[in-house]
């Protein structure tokens, strides 16, 4: 069974974010960059797959500038065999990887294809389901446990009112939430032999997708800065205090 | 991530963000209850190795990282730095002073029985050299091991041995020869040999660190347990001292970043007659002048780990690395606490644990004085 896995190159979720002055976007100069989190979650559940010998080739996929190589190459150092980079140095929006990632599954055929289900720039929430409905496959969103057997998959799902196991039928696209796993620490050699694997390039261009995405991002703001709070003794001074600002 | 480097790579920023969250996670909560215990728990050795920290250094065969890079070290103190405990580095790995030599002169049987286990946290490492009648002085050390059939019998005493209440295995340095230093080698003891005994010592930091005085007491230690030839123990002790000196001089310059970042995070914070601390010319010229040493230091640490790592053995450099970058951190940690004021006298405060651990980064691993005769012989003065 193969596994495709995609990752996404994004400001490391210990950096303060700072907002451009001219509001154009986030400041990612001289800031260090991550894989988002919850694609790191999507690599150990495809490296742990790997290792139940579930799944016998896993393929790292990113959309994105030269640099997100060195994200491919951490999710070569969880596990993955090999590696594609679709190369394209413009902003890509959550429409234009899925389409970019949906040519990628025409060539690669995987069985299942593995997301977070969410990166932490953006916060979209939607190239997994995007993809799913690209292929015309079935989705699991918001995984926390997945086990497979034969051609099917059973998925909980973590939604609004608890947990929601369904079983879908294989191939299918998996986006991951935070409690499905914790992923391993890399090693030193694993990191080392990353560097020896495979990592095949291509473009939006080769793929056949258009770069230009459909939305336009206006401004982008940091959120209005917390006014300084007022420390209250007694219950009745907090009850009080939030009557007196219409809150109660 | 920062300015580009001729020594650290992306390679070295993956490895770093992989020990930051292991430091973050395992560690951090931590701290304080391994303060009040007075050692580290064995379980934290085994989450290290898992975490790839153990092995850093020393060859995959037998379960280290295969990487000789010398410059993962010095970020996986950077990051063990954070934590604000130097207690946790000396003796989570303390195996970084205990080990090399098995690796460096041990026979792969040796390295089989006193490395894997080490590199794989089952067991724990101590080096064994200060003896209660004498420092730094090897040449004259009085442990004695005698030649008795298949065995050394072992008589004397060590002293200040970090990791020492729990060592299963001490890297220990003994007289087999006359009273010169062609007369000293290096045995591996297994703690649990009959004779041998210890006591904790209490310290003014590294309180999550066990420190130990170490006797020995007709211990009968197999001789197949002797690392390299009888009598040739001295070279492989200064050796070691080398890349000790260096990794000492890299925890004092990580200290000391960390200092200088809680003070400048609090000078940003903290309100003074109605302006933030940093504000004043007086601490913002104070804080440069922290940046400014430490800056220096680490351009001396890193050209002298790179030429350590090309095969040299600059001793004076590596003396006076060590003393450049003790010396720095004490007043940087004076500087720090000053800034961060009663702040900074409170216990549970990095700066405050920093500035009562600097002076054993002066004395431990040679003290100051010695570091500067040593490096004054070394320059032919």
């Amino acid at each position: 069974m193969k596994a495709l896995v995609s990752v996404k190159r994004v400001v490391d979720y210990n950096v303060r974010i700072q907002v451009k002055p001219d509001g154009s976007g986030v400041a990612t100069d001289g800031v260090k960059m991550s894989m988002n989190p919850f694609d790191e979650i999507a690599m150990e559940e495809a490296v742990r797959l790997k290792e139940k010998g579930v799944v016998s080739e896993i393929v790292a996929v990113t959309v994105g500038s030269a640099k997100c190589v060195e994200t491919l190459r951490t999710a070569l150092a969880f596990g993955a065999d090999r590696a594609i980079h679709v190369v394209e140095e413009g902003e890509v929006q959550p429409l234009v990887a899925a389409k970019a990632l949906v040519a990628v599954c025409g060539k690669e055929n995987p069985d299942l294809f593995l997301l977070g289900k969410q990166a932490i720039d953006d916060d979209a929430n939607q190239t997994g389901q995007m993809v799913a409905a690209l292929l015309d496959r079935p989705q699991a969103t918001f995984a926390s446990k997945v086990e497979i057997a034969g051609t099917k998959a059973t998925v909980t799902r973590e939604v609004d009112a608890g947990l929601q196991t369904i079983e879908i039928d294989l191939p299918a696209v998996i986006t991951v939430d935070l409690r499905l796993n914790e992923p391993r620490y890399l090693k030193l050699p694993d990191i080392m032999k990353a560097k020896r694997k495979p990592v095949e390039n291509t473009t939006l261009g080769d793929l056949g997708v258009q770069a230009a995405g459909g939305l336009k991002i206006v401004k982008t703001a940091s959120p209005a800065a917390r006014s300084k709070g007022v420390m209250v003794k007694t219950v009745d001074e907090l009850i009080a205090g939030l009557k007196n600002k219409g809150l109660l | 991530m920062s300015q580009a480097s001729p020594f650290y790579t992306t390679d070295h920023e993956t490895f770093r963000s992989q020990i930051r969250r292991f430091v973050e996670k395992e560690c951090v909560p931590h701290i304080e209850a391994w303060e009040a215990a007075g050692e580290l728990p064995r379980a934290l050795h085994v989450q290290a190795a898992a975490a790839g920290l153990l092995g850093i250094g020393f060859p995959e065969e037998y379960g280290g990282a295969g990487v000789l890079d010398p410059f993962y070290l010095i970020v996986a103190m950077q990051e063990l730095a954070r934590a604000g405990s130097g207690g946790l580095i000396a003796s989570l790995m303390s195996h970084g002073i205990a080990s090399p030599p098995v690796m460096h002169v041990g026979t792969p049987e040796q390295k089989e029985r006193f490395l894997r286990p080490v590199l794989e946290g089952r067991k724990i490492a101590a080096l064994g050299i200060t003896e209660p009648g004498g420092g730094s002085d090897v040449a004259n050390l009085r442990t004695r091991a005698e030649r008795n059939g298949s065995d050394y019998v072992v008589n004397g005493s060590k002293t200040f041995i970090t990791s020492g209440m729990r060592a299963d295995f001490i890297t220990l340095a003994v007289r087999t020869g006359a009273a010169v230093l062609g007369g000293v080698s290096l045995l591996v003891v297994d703690t649990a040999t009959p004779g041998f005994s210890r006591t904790p010592l209490d310290k003014m930091g590294w309180r999550c660190s066990d420190t130990a005085t170490l006797y020995f007491d007709n211990c009968r230690i197999p001789a197949t347990n002797l690392l390299g030839a009888e009598n040739q123990g001295f070279m492989t002790i200064m050796r070691n001292f080398n890349s000790e000196r260096i990794m000492l001089a890299a925890q004092a310059w990580a200290f000391g970043m960390v200092c200088y970042e809680d003070a400048l995070e609090w000078a940003r914070t903290r309100q003074t007659f109605g302006r933030p601390l940093i504000t004043r010319q007086v601490i913002r010229h104070r804080l440069v002048d922290m940046k400014m040493a430490l800056d220096a230091v680490k351009a001396t640490l890193d050209i002298t780990a790179w030429h350590v790592a090309q095969g040299a053995a600059p001793v004076a450099d590596v003396c006076m690395l060590k003393n450049l970058a003790t010396a720095t951190l004490e007043r940087v940690a004076g500087e720090a606490v000053q800034i961060l004021g009663g702040a900074g006298y409170l216990r549970g405060i990095r700066v405050e644990r920093i500035f009562r651990e600097t002076k054993v980064l002066s004395i431990g691993g040679g003290a100051s004085e010695v570091m500067k005769d040593l490096a004054a012989r070394q320059m032919r003065y």
